[in-house]
């Protein structure tokens, strides 16, 4: 009997255990509270979404300087920025490799590329990595639209950017702005995830 | 329809996903190695020498290996086609033009969130399927092989 109980133990344990240890890799899904980070930003300000009072959400992008799909959308981050700052929705972008494996996605080149762009967004550095791991975050670029209710902020949206990389003129569907606007009116999110190709985060190795 | 690892095609088909599903859909009982690349992606440039040993070493045996390009359908003729030249590829490399992602990602594996390099491999007769979001080396592909072809 008591030998039956042990092994129960052990099992409910290791069933606790998987559960929990499965929850950490998989990242935040939508609906999840959004963790809080605290980084430094290419133009120098140290940003968190706590200090973020006075917005109603945030348009949070894992990217980078070296992957052609983010290069490809550089242009359009830009421009949701400066359409939704000013509604409450900023763009957060925030560049999660790891710099030994890309030069090119160092802090120093970081700040570059933010300038030779004018980068109207904050550009983070995520060095440790750990914002990347908390959200989940897998590929460049890869979203993770955030609404604010009752001063939490919370996933409203998962995915890319629109439905065409390579051709702008091509997008018919444009996933992130199709989903701000729904949180603007009040709406529920219609397409709320979404998949795309992109750049693999490139971890540390341990 | 057969494929080999190896192809007299001299140039890579750019193709639909009506094309590609057809070869997901197979009765062959070949194993299918279908790895997502791009020539932009440096861990997928990385490991597909790995891809082209396997097509080579199992050239007599019912492999298909099968390298599914993702680049633009703009970068055909002045990236892909170089770069597999340059390379001496000699897997069957496959265009797919198919732009909205979202469409078909999930059909190739759930667990796929979109970052290449990323790899399917299946036995249809023995109903092995196995997907990796991540990148491989000559020994790890060859332990990822279902166990009948191991020997």
């Amino acid at each position: 009997m008591l030998k039956t109980y042990r092994f129960l133990t052990t099992l409910l344990i290791l069933v606790l255990l998987g559960g929990f240890t499965f929850r950490f890799g998989h990242g935040l899904d939508v609906g999840d509270k959004a963790k809080d980070f605290r980084l430094l930003s290419a133009s120098g300000k140290t940003v968190s979404l706590s200090t973020m009072s006075d917005v109603k959400g945030a348009i949070i992008i894992f990217t980078c300087n070296h992957c052609p799909f983010s290069q490809a959308y550089e242009d359009r981050i830009i421009a949701l920025h400066k359409k939704y700052a000013p509604e409450g929705y900023p763009v957060i972008a925030i560049n999660p490799n790891d710099a030994s494996k890309v030069p090119d996605d160092s802090y120093e080149n970081m700040q570059k590329r933010a300038q030779e762009k004018s980068f109207p967004f904050e550009y983070l550095y995520d060095e440790s990595q750990e914002t990347a791991k908390a959200y989940g975050a897998s590929r460049t670029p890869h979203v993770f639209l955030l609404t604010k209710k009752n001063n939490k902020f919370y996933v409203a949206y998962i995915g890319g950017i629109d439905n065409n990389t390579d051709e702008p003129e091509n997008v018919t569907k444009k996933y992130v702005e199709e989903a701000v606007d729904e949180l603007i009116a009040g709406k529920p999110v219609t397409t709320s995830f979404t998949k795309a190709i992109g750049c693999s985060i490139k971890w540390k190795q341990n | 329809m057969i494929i080999y690892g190896q192809s007299d095609e001299p140039s890579p088909e750019i193709i639909k996903w009506d094309a590609l599903q057809s070869i997901l859909n197979t009765h062959s009982d070949s194993v299918y190695v279908i790895n997502f690349w791009a020539t932009w992606c440096k861990p997928c440039v990385a490991e597909l020498p790995s891809f082209d040993s396997l097509s080579v070493a199992y050239r007599n045996k019912p492999v298909a290996v099968i390298l599914v390009s993702l680049d633009f359908k703009r970068q055909y003729a002045d990236k892909l086609i170089p770069f597999i030249q340059k390379n001496n590829i000699s897997a069957r490399v496959l265009l797919l033009d198919e732009p909205e992602y979202d469409l078909w990602i999930n059909k190739i594996d759930k667990s796929w969130s979109g970052a290449i390099p990323a790899t399917l491999i299946f036995h249809k007769p023995s109903k092995y399927h196995h997907f990796y979001e991540e990148e491989f080396t000559y020994s790890s592909l060859i332990q990822a092989l279902p166990p009948h072809l191991k020997n």
